[in-house]
């Protein structure tokens, strides 16, 4: 680490500590919105928003097909029993961006998403849920017979 | 401007299930046209979804979303014939608000 590095961190901070003043963004979208959505790595991608090292947990489950035909469509739904669930994260390990999208689970909502993500190839799929304030996270294989991500 | 998005949302012992589908391209930026060259990224970026003022979901989306996003969650305490608001915004600031009718 290097000192403009930490020059453009505290920067980063102060302007994202304004827009939380000006009401522009709430606490807990900006994480994810500045800058996890470009990382390239699984970790990378982990550390942007906050979960180091998640504990895996039973309470989380994926459903989602064990084989995908169409890499482009691929539906997954993310259920978590973990009392005070905050967030739902999604992440595709071997996309080039492996943060796929971010749910933020306000009390009263029920801990479980579904929506339908693009897979580059077969890859462990990740489920990140915040839940009183520490990480928990699942995975799950899905094979991709025709990719998503390619021209 | 896009298409409206289809919302349907449905009560059921004392909770709401919320389906929406959007109309978006969901552009990764990384695709090629034919002529080589990059197609710029374009999709969206939040989503938020309101119940009588009372935020039920957020969302932060990239683009590995598929295109024409699906997005399904459930919230409890809503009424019959109250609404479901929800909006999002892509990447290019392009914004959208539907609602839905609870039935």
């Amino acid at each position: 680490m290097n000192h403009s590095r930490r020059k453009a961190i505290k920067t980063g901070g102060g302007l994202l500590a304004m827009l939380f003043a000006a009401g522009i963004l709430k606490p807990g979208d900006a994480l994810a919105q500045a800058d996890a959505f470009s990382m390239k790595t699984l970790a990378e991608a982990m550390r942007a928003i906050g979960a180091q090292n998640p504990a895996a947990s039973d309470a989380i489950i994926i459903k989602a097909p064990a084989i995908a035909e169409n890499g482009a469509v691929v539906p997954v739904a993310v259920e978590s029993k973990l009392p005070g669930t905050e967030s739902i994260t999604l992440m595709v390990e071997k996309n080039p961006t492996p943060l796929v999208a971010s749910f933020g689970i306000p009390a009263g909502t029920t801990g479980s998403v579904s929506t339908r993500v693009k897979m580059g190839q077969t890859s462990d799929v990740y489920a990140l849920v915040k839940a009183d304030g520490k990480f928990y996270m699942a995975k799950k294989e899905i094979k991709i017979t025709l990719g998503g991500c390619g021209g | 401007m896009a298409d409206p998005m289809r919302i349907r949302a449905t009560a059921r012992d004392g909770a709401v299930n919320v389906k929406v589908l959007m109309s978006h391209e969901m552009e990764t930026g990384q695709r090629k046209d034919s002529s080589g060259k990059l197609i710029p990224a374009h999709y969206i970026r939040s989503v938020s979804a309101t119940h009588q003022g009372k935020t039920v979901l957020t969302a932060q989306w990239g683009p590995a979303v598929s295109k024409n996003p699906y997005l399904e969650f459930d919230f409890k305490g809503g009424q019959k014939g109250e609404k479901v608001v929800v909006t999002w915004e892509d990447n290019k600031g392009d914004k959208r608000t539907d609602e839905g009718v609870i039935n």
